[in-house]
């Protein structure tokens, strides 16, 4: 959503153009003019001038970012985050889109509510593409208007923070993905088997005392649900924040079979387990919940061999009242708009070794497939100008007091990351500079 | 917080203190100091006797049940705990039904918080009069067999009982059911053995202790409670399977007939009111070495 109609030109210089849709991966010069990616070429080759240049050299010069797993908390929770700090929050971590999950007050339900969160008046500083809810106020029981709500902007539709429990409703959903080509996002928790848990169950949770999510409680709903999904040929089926070595099989199972499955993982679910919940310290509490190592491997082997589609962070800002309480009794969720980056440079990237050529697709050219992004998550002439430019060595410390974010609730504060945003640029605009 | 932080020499020196404290000849250790005593869930032992505890120490106490406080008007359990030490608290002696209550608490305030049972997490000074009632009767705890039956899963007393036992060497065995007592408890301490046999958990015990179960816990969890007695219900028959000389212990509260039968409750070997008695030495011992007193 560029402010301007007319952005100028701005020349990107001397960098490493890493564009996996594309497949270029090489020292690049970027001419982003009006708010379109121009020409690309090799080094002093675009000829003319520029309005403005960019000095790129040294650092990585990738399409924008997506992520499509945030909470704007707008409408009506906005005491914890507004479209506007949230999006501030996410130009910060290198994000030129995101897409605002609909679990606000009240729920985003209708083409009126999307049609709002679209406004320029919310005052978003990156493009933001709204999911709304798959059912009416979430509820589990009567289907939104899936058509409406796509015409409306929606680029998909959930009921996150909550599953699509019932079998009919999911097959009801997913036939009315498929007759429209709209993808349904599932936060797949089975609530029968989770009630009172808050923590992965295991011997952490046995030590502290708490109740413990088992594993099958989500990969039992995303098993039914790609049996679902492969009985309506083009139905579009997400799995949301996927947590388990469990879950990864019906997922796998599903593309084996050319459904049309894609999955998400958050940067706290490759980076950390359930042993570092200590101290019932709640910015550990989040749900799915962190799970055991051996989950965590998986899920990595699974970001690096393309089962995973997409890097969202299901950043969900809450305030120290709801998190600064009692753990059983506390929020689930923590922010992650400007971890995201840092912590898959230093645990997949240094970690794990990972080709930075795979954690850009992560950021990129993955997510908009998975809701059909057109001219976004690539560098191809004609895209839009939404462009991350980072610094894939340098080392840095989060500080949670400097966020952009209206919240605080990170386990991440005072953390060592590897990689930075250097510059975020949305539709030609510089929205980001690291200081 | 918990017995499983808690070095095995601070648990010694606590147990050794307790031995010096006598409810009805103790120096005022703790004159002038307020001892607020904070309960969110029911209790009759553990109050009482920190309560008693506070007073033979020449402390004042102050109780504050959740029920007929602002905690009915949502006031949350930080700044209940700051008025607390507003109005002049020393020390606060919380019990919560939500494990991590105490360190919450503690990490917000500049006075000491002992954890008299959060959740399921722990009961410290539970585990710490247990293990003095023992050595009350046995030499020593190291090699010790002990057997703990019940609802070990819901149990704060087991979890603080098995981390001091297992850090004093004793032998554990756990009985109870599968929805009572899963296979991941093995991880809680070293060396754990669990069994579904009532009877060859008791056999060649030293000590058995026995938990409570709830009745509405059991039928949430389709567990059948004639079935449960069947199988789980301590009785003189099983209990003679322990050694001639094996304690019999169980924290309180007892539903006779239905952990425990009748006679068992009564019989020459258990100790269950002599827990109950030491709890109080054992309170004074606690309270004294977090005011700084012994």
């Amino acid at each position: 959503m560029s402010r301007d109609a007319k952005s100028g030109s701005l020349l990107i210089r001397g960098g490493r153009v890493i564009d996996p849709l594309a497949k270029v991966d090489a020292l690049m010069d970027v001419l982003l003019r009006d708010g379109q990616v121009v020409e690309i070429a090799l080094p002093n080759k675009i000829r003319g001038g520029a309005d403005e240049k960019f000095d790129a050299r040294g650092l990585i010069v990738a399409p924008g970012f997506i992520d499509l797993h945030v909470h704007l908390r707008e409408p009506g929770q906005s005491y914890k985050e507004t479209v506007a700090s949230g999006t501030a929050a996410a130009a910060a971590g290198g994000f030129t889109s995101v897409c605002c999950m609909p679990n606000t007050q009240p729920v985003l339900d209708s083409p009126e509510w999307v049609t709002w969160l679209r406004q320029p008046q919310r005052g978003a500083v990156v493009n933001v593409f709204p999911i709304a809810a798959a059912t009416q106020a979430s509820k589990g029981a009567v289907l939104t208007d899936f058509r409406a709500l796509q015409r409306a902007g929606a680029v998909a539709v959930t009921d996150d923070g909550k599953p699509i429990l019932s079998d009919t409703t999911m097959r009801d959903a997913l036939r009315a993905s498929a007759e429209i080509n709209f993808p349904v996002v599932q936060h797949a928790e089975d609530t029968r088997a989770t009630q009172g848990c808050s923590m992965n169950e295991g011997a952490t949770s046995f030590r502290l005392g708490l109740r413990g999510m088992n594993v099958m409680a989500e990969a039992a709903i995303v098993d039914r649900d790609v049996q679902l999904a492969q009985q309506f040929n083009g139905a579009r089926l997400h799995v949301a924040h996927l947590s388990t070595a469990e879950a990864l099989k019906p997922v796998r199972r599903g593309k084996r079979n050319r459904a049309r499955v894609t999955c998400e993982v958050t940067p706290h679910h490759f980076a950390l387990t359930d042993t570092d919940v200590r101290d019932y310290d709640t910015n550990f509490k989040m749900n799915p919940p962190l799970r055991s190592a051996e989950d965590r491997e998986a899920l990595i082997a699974a970001l690096a061999d393309g089962t995973v589609d997409a890097i969202a962070t299901d950043h969900a800002p809450h305030a120290p009242h709801e998190k600064i309480i009692e753990f059983e009794r506390a929020a689930f969720g923590i922010t992650g708009l400007e971890t995201a980056l840092g912590l898959a440079i230093t645990v997949l990237y240094s970690g794990h070794r990972m080709p930075l050529a795979r954690i850009v697709e992560l950021f990129t050219s993955g997510p908009a497939r998975v809701i059909d992004l057109r001219g976004r998550g690539t560098l191809l002439r004609g895209s839009h100008a939404d462009v991350t430019i980072f610094d894939p060595k340098k080392r840095w410390t989060f500080d949670a007091a400097k966020t952009r974010s209206k919240s605080h609730n990170t386990p991440f504060d005072g953390r060592q990351l590897t990689g930075k945003v250097v510059a975020t640029i949305v539709g030609g605009k510089v929205v980001h500079r690291a200081g | 917080m918990g017995i499983e932080g808690m070095p095995a020499a601070e648990i010694n020196r606590l147990l050794q203190l307790a031995r010096k404290m006598n409810p009805l000849k103790a120096r005022p250790l703790l004159r002038g100091k307020q001892v607020l005593l904070l309960f969110y869930e029911a209790s009759t032992r553990t109050r009482a006797s920190f309560e008693i505890a506070a007073k033979a120490l020449g402390a004042t106490t102050t109780l504050i049940l959740s029920s007929g406080s602002s905690i009915e008007k949502g006031e949350s359990l930080l700044d209940t705990a700051y008025t607390l030490r507003a109005v002049g608290a020393d020390v606060i002696v919380v019990r919560h039904p939500n494990a991590g209550a105490p360190h919450l608490m503690a990490s917000h305030l500049d006075i000491p918080v002992i954890n008299a049972g959060d959740g399921m997490h722990e009961h410290p000074t539970q585990a710490l009069l247990d293990a003095y009632t023992i050595l009350r009767h046995k030499k020593k705890l190291a090699g010790l067999q002990v057997a703990i039956v019940g609802d070990i899963y819901h149990s704060r007393v087991a979890r603080s009982a098995i981390h001091l036992l297992s850090k004093s060497s004793a032998r554990i065995t756990l009985c109870g059911p599968p929805e009572l007592l899963p296979e991941i408890t093995t991880t809680l301490a070293p060396g754990l053995r669990i069994t579904r046999s009532c009877e060859d958990a008791v056999r060649g015990a030293d000590v058995v202790m026995v938990l409570r179960v709830q009745k509405e816990r059991l039928a949430g969890l389709k567990v059948s409670l004639p079935d449960y007695i069947a199988r789980y219900q301590m009785t003189v028959a099983r209990l003679r399977l322990a050694k001639n000389d094996a304690m019999f212990m169980h924290p309180g509260p007892i539903i006779r007939g239905l952990e425990l039968t009748w006679e068992v409750a009564d019989c020459p070997q258990s100790v269950i009111v002599e827990e109950v008695e030491n709890g109080v030495p054992l309170r004074m011992a606690v309270l004294a070495r977090a005011l700084g007193r012994s």
